[in-house]
């Protein structure tokens, strides 16, 4: 019964729904007219008209349409010679678009004046457009039919308007741009008048005009507006915004503001040129003026000097630029900096801790990010292949070379599920391939380990050459250790993936392995490179530790011969030139100045295989095939692919030596922005004019997830060696900014103890003592364990739902589907009981699928039911449903609830499974 | 302004005033040139289906139904319909295996082997299809779409 109701219903909203689409075909026409009367009639009157032109559409499409042109135009006409006066009424209404207000305020303003009356009507028009095309046309024809109140007449005359716009209104679009852009701009140079002498009330009133500006721009994207319009619109309520918001102090403008003031004291407090750091001692001088030594390394940075002020200088990284702020050892020691106190030491140490900190943070935020994003529905593998083909094309393109984008990347991306489905339907000799797997993990073990040894060996090499004379040396020797890790770098992850081969894994899953590999070798290589040279770090140590004896020792001498000399206890100190002073080898520095030529090695090899190995190649590959055995271009040689993991997984190792050495040569990081900035567009050129697309069209994961996990680990990994220096290893006693103290974070005790008042020193101590801190790991852990156990009950809960949702489709399938099937078996069961006799006509089984292919065109949401035919059939159909149901799971499935048909009702109460199937068939009367 | 466009296609067929010859049709080659529909893949499908007489000449009336349809902002249920019937490709109120072929060409500028178009259309079906007749019908094709993430039009 209710069946039937619902196909009635059904068809009522069909009908419905038609006649609204009809209905507003006419509105148009009928508003027309209304428009026309309104000005002279009442409204109820006008309703009247309008239904009667309702009743009259058809014969009177033609003169309507006339009429409504000329509508139009004399609207036009009487428009712009009113305009004037119109204006004066319409400057209370600060804006047009704010529509609420316009709302409020429009009938008002129409029973003031008549032709007030147009004005406001036009404007009532566009948001009647606007709210019609939001809302589709439903709206407007049940405006037209409920519309009772004083906003009536303005509502039918607005949608003539609208639809009047829609087919040729442009002198009125034209005019209302205009007088737009005068209200606007009239209101707010009055304003910007205003500005100095401005009361309280007016800012406040101000704040909330900038708020609404906001909103208006927040919602601008939605209206359905011309996009000349829009854009000007927006223009000007950015302008305003951007006006008014900074000199109320709040937003952008003030943040900026604030910004400027620090950098300026900043400025203040960085000491120039008075330290004896900065100096180039005078064994260096004539060394870092000699142009030709300062290329000797093959390195070009750019390097603004602050002696040589303004001059850009091709410098290297020996020369000039190890004193300069790039490194460690330019920082002083001096506690307080300017007439700010500027704190120099706490904060390098501060920064230097809080970019890990807030690199955490960033990172950590990005992936819960991302994970919520691709947490959501869409890729439940329901639909893969039927999305694809009838939702991935983008009918707002209009593009020729965007439209072959799109369809190079569709094309990849049924090509992916493709190759995906013919994955799964795969199987082989699974001992075979098990062997094969141990095999290639056995190879790339051996090649890590070998390339962390070479690493070892050569830095260790590099070590001994350092102690020789530096002119005996040839370039390779000095700068063995870099082209060897970028060598390696080049040679290694081409070798992977050839044993990769071997592993025939699925092709998403061997791009995960072979990103993993990569990123250990790099790793391995880094931390191969970094304990070698903390063995290094080890030696400058105790190397530094004679010299700081051996100059004390100097300057007890020079005292005491002072004294006895001049017989006077007033000593001043040695006058020795900045540059003769006598200097331990600051390891902090030579770290850094390592990371730097890192650097800039790994920029030199990956700009030198650009061009060689992806230009030439083309250029190679391109001119060559004419006159060439075989086919370049399809053949051999081929031209490059652009492997976007592995230029992926370059940013991220990049990043980690940022991470690594930014604490030991600050400077790194504006190298590398200059750096990143130049390969972008440089790797673009290259991309596009000598690359083609990479064959395996799989990209590592949907979200970037796992990028941003190899990211976290490299920052983790990067942390590492950095905290460990800070916190174990004493910094150089003459230079960088914590030079004579025992320890880095020595600056943050001296602070407590001497900046902040006494209690908080207090509370320092208590906080840092072992019982507090014990306790509060264990509750982080327990946290984490509680945070962990309940994400894997919403996993568990999640995957259930999922196969739920499977399941029910199933059933749905089955329950249409294998309808001949099922009543086999029914055939059987019924069958085993006794009354054969009231088996349900197997005739009825016809009309269905029928019904449905009839009606599947017309009624879709009916048709879902395949017992909707007829008023007589329906108790039996619906048994038939009920019985048709495919297999005993189905019923579990099925939420009980007003679907249980009658049938089952009256009978004996089926149980939950198998009792449905069963079930004795009602009797036939 | 729509009218402008329509005028645009062809000044010499479309008068100005629109007033007492209501009854011209544009033929589907005038109108799949315009820039909205000249990189769309089912371009001359979108034409058909809207013109009355089905083989795409499109009179104003059907010109502004199509547009409205188009729109960013037009009922789902009106694309739905539309949607169908655009991918309808012989016009039997049935995807059918064919159809889908056709659009998978027409969406892959037919780069892809004839298996692999085999391989996807099966797919496709077998996804998609609840009543078992391989083919599509609307209700099929409607419960899918509601399901799609990024069904816009």
């Amino acid at each position: 019964m209710d069946i039937d109701g619902e196909l009635d219903s059904g068809r009522e909203d069909e009908v419905r729904w038609r006649d609204r689409n009809r209905k507003v075909k006419l509105s148009p026409r009928a508003g027309g007219r209304n428009g026309k009367q309104a000005t002279s009639e009442e409204e109820e009157e006008e309703e009247d008209e309008a239904q009667r032109k309702r009743a009259h559409k058809k014969k009177a499409k033609v003169q309507d349409s006339e009429e409504e042109d000329e509508e139009e135009e004399d609207e036009a006409q009487r428009k712009r010679a009113h305009k004037k006066k119109a204006k004066v009424q319409d400057s209370e209404e600060e804006d047009e678009e704010e529509e609420k207000s316009i709302k409020r305020k429009g009938p008002k303003a129409a029973g003031r004046n008549k032709k007030a009356v147009k004005q406001v009507s036009e404007e009532e028009s566009e948001e009647e457009e606007r709210g019609k095309k939001r809302k589709g046309r439903k709206l407007t024809s049940k405006n037209q039919k409920e519309g009772q109140n004083k906003e009536k007449k303005s509502d039918a005359k607005g949608k003539s308007d609208a639809k009047g716009k829609g087919v040729k209104d442009k002198g009125n679009e034209k005019d209302k741009k205009k007088k737009n852009a005068k209200y606007s701009s009239s209101s707010s140079s009055g304003e910007s008048g205003d500005e100095d002498s401005l009361s309280e009330g007016e800012i406040a009133a101000q704040k909330e005009e900038v708020e609404e500006k906001k909103k208006l721009i927040a919602t601008l994207r939605n209206k359905p507006w011309r996009m000349k319009r829009r854009l000007k619109l927006l223009k000007e309520c950015q302008a305003f915004v951007e006006k008014f918001e900074g000199a109320l102090g709040k937003g952008k403008g003030r943040k900026l503001y604030a910004y400027k003031v620090i950098m300026a004291k900043v400025m203040m407090g960085l000491p120039y040129g008075s330290i004896p750091r900065k100096t180039v001692p005078r064994a260096q001088q004539a060394k870092a003026m000699d142009y030709s030594v300062l290329l000797d390394f093959g390195v070009r940075i750019f390097g603004v000097m602050p002696y040589l002020s303004t001059l850009l200088s091709l410098l290297k990284v020996q020369g000039y630029c190890k004193y300069s702020v790039l490194f460690y050892g330019y920082y002083n020691d001096e506690r307080t900096i300017g007439l700010l106190q500027f704190r120099l030491p706490l904060s390098y140490l501060l920064v230097g801790v809080g970019i890990f900190g807030y690199s955490l943070m960033v990172v950590i935020r990005t992936m819960a990010r991302n994970s919520d994003e691709g947490g959501d529905g869409g890729d439940d593998g329901q639909f893969t292949f039927t999305f694809k083909m009838f939702t991935s094309w983008d009918y707002l393109i209009g593009n020729p070379e965007t439209a072959d984008n799109k369809y190079a990347s569709i094309t990849t991306s049924f090509k992916e599920s493709i190759v995906d489905e013919q994955e799964n339907q795969k199987d082989e000799n699974i001992h075979l391939r098990r062997f094969l797997r141990v095999l290639a993990n056995l190879f790339i073990l051996c090649s890590l380990g070998g390339s962390g040894f070479l690493i070892y060996f050569v830095v260790k090499r590099s070590q001994d050459f350092a102690k020789l004379d530096q002119n005996t040396l040839s370039w390779y020797e000095k700068n063995e250790v870099e082209v060897v890790m970028s060598l390696l770098g080049l040679v290694c992850p081409p070798l992977f993936e050839t044993i990769a081969e071997l592993e025939e894994y699925h092709p998403r899953i061997a791009l995960k392995w072979q990103l993993g590999r990569i990123f250990a070798l790099f790793l391995g290589n880094l931390y191969t490179f970094l304990f070698a040279l903390f063995d290094d770090v080890n030696e400058k140590l105790e190397q530094e530790k004679y010299i700081k004896n051996a100059t004390i020792w100097g300057l007890k001498e020079y005292y005491a011969n002072y004294s006895t000399f001049h017989n006077t206890t007033d000593i001043p100190p040695p006058e020795i030139p900045p540059a003769d002073v006598i200097r331990g080898p600051c390891w902090e520095t030579d770290v850094g100045i390592e990371f730097v030529k890192l650097t800039v090695s790994d920029i030199q090899v990956t700009y030198l295989t650009i061009l060689i190995g992806d230009f030439v190649r083309a250029v190679i590959v391109r001119f060559l095939n004419y006159c060439w055995c075989w086919d370049l271009e399809a053949g051999f040689p081929s031209y490059g692919e652009f492997d976007i993991s592995g230029n992926v997984l370059g940013l991220i190792f990049n990043q980690g030596m940022i991470w690594m050495g930014a604490f030991y040569a600050p400077g790194l990081v504006g190298l590398n922005v200059l750096r990143l900035l130049s390969s972008m567009y440089y790797q673009c050129w290259a991309v596009m004019s000598c690359n083609v697309p990479h064959e395996r069209v799989f990209k590592a994961s949907k979200s970037n997830n796992f990028y941003m996990g190899l990211l976290l680990l490299v920052l983790f990994l990067s942390l590492l060696p950095v905290v460990y220096t800070i916190m174990t290893l004493p910094p150089s006693s003459d230079c960088g900014p914590f030079s004579g103290r025992a320890q880095m974070y020595d600056v943050v005790m001296e602070t407590i103890e001497k900046d902040l008042p006494a209690f908080i020193g207090n509370i320092f101590t208590y906080a840092t003592n072992p019982g507090l801190i014990i306790p509060a790991v264990l509750l982080m852990v327990l946290a984490i364990y509680y945070l962990n156990a309940t994400s894997k009950n919403y996993q568990n809960a999640n995957l259930e739902l999922k196969r739920k949702m499977q399941m029910a489709r199933d059933e749905e399938k089955n329950r249409r589907n294998n309808k001949e099937s099922t009543n086999q078996v029914m055939h059987d069961l019924v069958g085993l009981l006794p009354n054969r006799s009231l088996i349900p006509p197997p005739a009825e089984e016809a009309p269905p699928p029928d019904s449905m292919s009839e009606k599947g065109s017309k009624f879709p949401k009916v048709a879902k039911r395949p017992g909707a035919a007829d008023n007589v059939k329906g108790v039996n159909l619906q048994k038939d449903v009920s019985l048709a149901a495919p297999n005993s799971r189905a019923a579990v499935t099925r939420p009980p609830g007003p679907r249980v048909p009658p049938g089952n009702a009256r009978g004996p109460p089926p149980g939950p499974g198998r009792g449905r199937g069963r079930g004795a068939p009602p009797p036939k009367c | 302004m729509l009218h402008g466009r329509f005028h645009e296609l062809a000044p010499h067929l479309v008068p100005l005033d629109y007033t007492n010859q209501p009854d011209i049709r544009l033929p589907l080659a005038l109108i799949v040139s315009m820039p909205e529909l000249k990189e769309n893949p089912f371009r001359n499908r979108i034409v058909e289906v809207f013109s009355e007489d089905g083989q795409g000449n499109l009179s104003f009336n059907d010109f502004v139904d199509m547009f409205s349809a188009l729109c960013e902002t037009a009922p789902r249920e009106l694309k739905t319909i539309y949607a169908f019937k655009i991918y309808d490709f012989n016009v039997d109120n049935f995807l059918c295996k064919e159809d889908l072929e056709k659009t998978l060409n027409r969406l892959t500028k037919g780069e892809l082997t004839p298996e692999e178009v085999n391989l996807v259309c099966s797919k496709a079906m077998e996804e998609a299809d609840l009543d078992g007749d391989s083919k599509l019908s609307f209700s099929d094709f409607e419960n899918m779409i509601s399901k799609a993430p990024d069904f816009l039009r």
